[in-house]
């Protein structure tokens, strides 16, 4: 409140400085929406603010987590019991499909080698819980309780047990901020797992619905089709669920179909997620694609998109390095 | 004013904080578009009381702050708020005579021209989203208006002690 104090010589609402200090501050609001919309050179400044948040969201969040604590503290011997028999059997079932798993992988990755293409390395996962769903309707945002304090950085990907649910835009110190694959403003490079058909997923600003824009007419989707993440783009590893198709509308004198999908993660359900790291030391090498620009656009979305599918393999960006700096120091 | 001052503005305060908690303290799906900008109304009522000491300057540093909160472009609310306040602050002598009834209307207005502003900026950033979310906390924030009032002319009986 500094500023209140410093304003201590315009006592009288009435000076003239009351105009002057709205034009002020509407131009300087003005500037800094300009500046952050083209770049994101005030990073710091968010950080520094969003650090004087934090401590408010984890007061909002108190009651939640004191009443998950309750319930599980107060648990009775019967439900744990119960919850204990469906867990292990659970556990037996997934490894089962575990052990066929990872004779694929070494299949896989023999394969990959006689290709000579870099072995896909495994991620290494960790579970977040959200502390807060985006209060905002025109953004689509979530915070995790780990910040860059547990190695988290800018474009990590997120998922749930389900598929993608998203990307950490902002990582705070102990807390971040991540853009859902719902919200209007994120692409997402995606390829159909039937025919290997590559395209962007659209959000729509809606929980339960992804649109597919480029699509032509004559392009082999059918609901049911399964979406996973491409890799290309290089935020995300490539194979993780995203969507599955819902709807095809092929209208005749349209250029692009009308495909609509419903996103395999349950977007606005999810109370805990996993935090993807991508472990690899190598440089990208060629059969390697390179990360695009960026699969969110919050703004540019139009022009960034159309050109999204194309320009991918040609345009080497740094954005990998970040991440594995950040990534090494969190080996250590 | 100045015994506002003195006296320490700790409930002020304090009622800004509560605000901004109510502002980001998550809600089921179907709620969200109805959230009432409890920011706004309070910001509202304390630069009426105290036109002061709460005008412009304070309204423009919340508005960054609940910016970072929402995660909206960087100076979207704070311009919103800086907007809204300078009304507030302009007419603060002829809204403390409406009665209730007037004020509510008023108050509406303020709001409508809040979310003008935001709807505004999203526009000219691309920013999409459905209308309901803007009319939505127009009128959730017009009903609960008369409540934020009582209870923060609650409050300011401590701060004027």
């Amino acid at each position: 409140m500094a500023a209140a104090e410093s304003k201590k010589q315009h006592r009288s609402p009435y000076s003239p400085a009351l105009g002057l200090r709205l034009l002020l501050l509407a131009g300087l609001s003005i500037l800094i929406q300009y500046i952050d919309h083209r770049d994101n050179h005030l990073d710091a400044v968010r950080k520094a603010i969003g650090a004087t948040v934090y401590p408010l969201r984890v007061v909002v969040d108190a009651p939640v987590s004191a009443w998950r604590w309750l319930d599980d503290t107060t648990a009775s011997r019967n439900q744990l019991q119960l919850e204990n028999s469906r867990l292990n059997t659970e556990r037996l079932m997934t490894q089962a499909r575990l052990q066929r798993y990872s004779a694929l992988e070494a299949e896989n990755s023999r394969l990959r080698d006689m290709l000579e293409a870099r072995t896909r390395v495994r991620e290494r996962v960790r579970v977040a819980e959200i502390m807060s769903v985006s209060a905002n309707p025109f953004r689509h945002v979530l915070v995790v309780d780990k910040g860059t304090n547990a190695g988290v950085f800018d474009g990590q990907a997120i998922v749930d047990a389900n598929g993608v649910v998203g990307q950490v835009i902002e990582a705070g110190v102990a807390s971040s901020q991540c853009l859902l694959i719902s919200d209007p403003g994120h692409d997402l490079p995606v390829e159909v797992n039937r025919n290997g058909l590559r395209t962007i997923a659209r959000g729509t600003g809606n929980f339960d619905q992804l649109d597919l824009p480029f699509l032509p007419n004559n392009a082999d989707i059918e609901p049911g089709d399964l979406l996973v993440t491409s890799g290309l783009g290089g935020v995300f590893p490539s194979g993780y669920p995203v969507a599955v198709v819902d709807t095809v509308t092929r209208i005749p004198q349209e250029p692009f179909a009308l495909v609509t999908a419903r996103p395999s993660a349950a977007l606005n359900q999810v109370r805990e997620v996993m935090l993807i790291w991508d472990d690899e030391d190598k440089e990208p090498e060629i059969p390697e694609p390179e990360p695009e620009p960026e699969a969110i656009q919050p703004v540019d979305s139009e022009a960034g998109s159309d050109t999204g599918d194309l320009t991918d393999e040609s345009t080497p960006e740094s954005e990998d390095e970040s991440g594995d700096e950040t990534e090494g120091e969190t080996n250590e | 004013m100045s015994d506002a001052r003195a006296n320490g503005q700790t409930p002020i305060i304090i009622s800004l904080v509560v605000s901004l908690m109510l502002a980001i303290a998550p809600a089921p799906d179907w709620a969200e578009p109805f959230r009432p900008d409890w920011v706004t109304l309070t910001l509202i009522y304390w630069s009426m009381t105290f036109p002061g000491n709460y005008s412009v300057g304070v309204a423009w540093i919340i508005g960054l702050i609940v910016d970072v909160a929402q995660g909206t472009l960087l100076g979207q609310h704070a311009l919103a708020f800086t907007i809204v306040i300078y009304v507030t602050v302009k007419f603060h002598l002829q809204l403390r005579q409406f009665p209730i009834l007037q004020l509510t209307a008023t108050v509406f207005a303020l709001l409508a021209l809040y979310q003008f502003v935001l709807f505004w900026i999203n526009g000219v950033a691309g920013v999409n989203a459905p209308v309901v979310a803007y009319w939505g906390p127009v009128l959730s924030g017009t009903l609960v208006w008369p409540l934020v009032s009582i209870i923060l002319a609650g409050l300011r009986q401590r701060v004027r002690r």
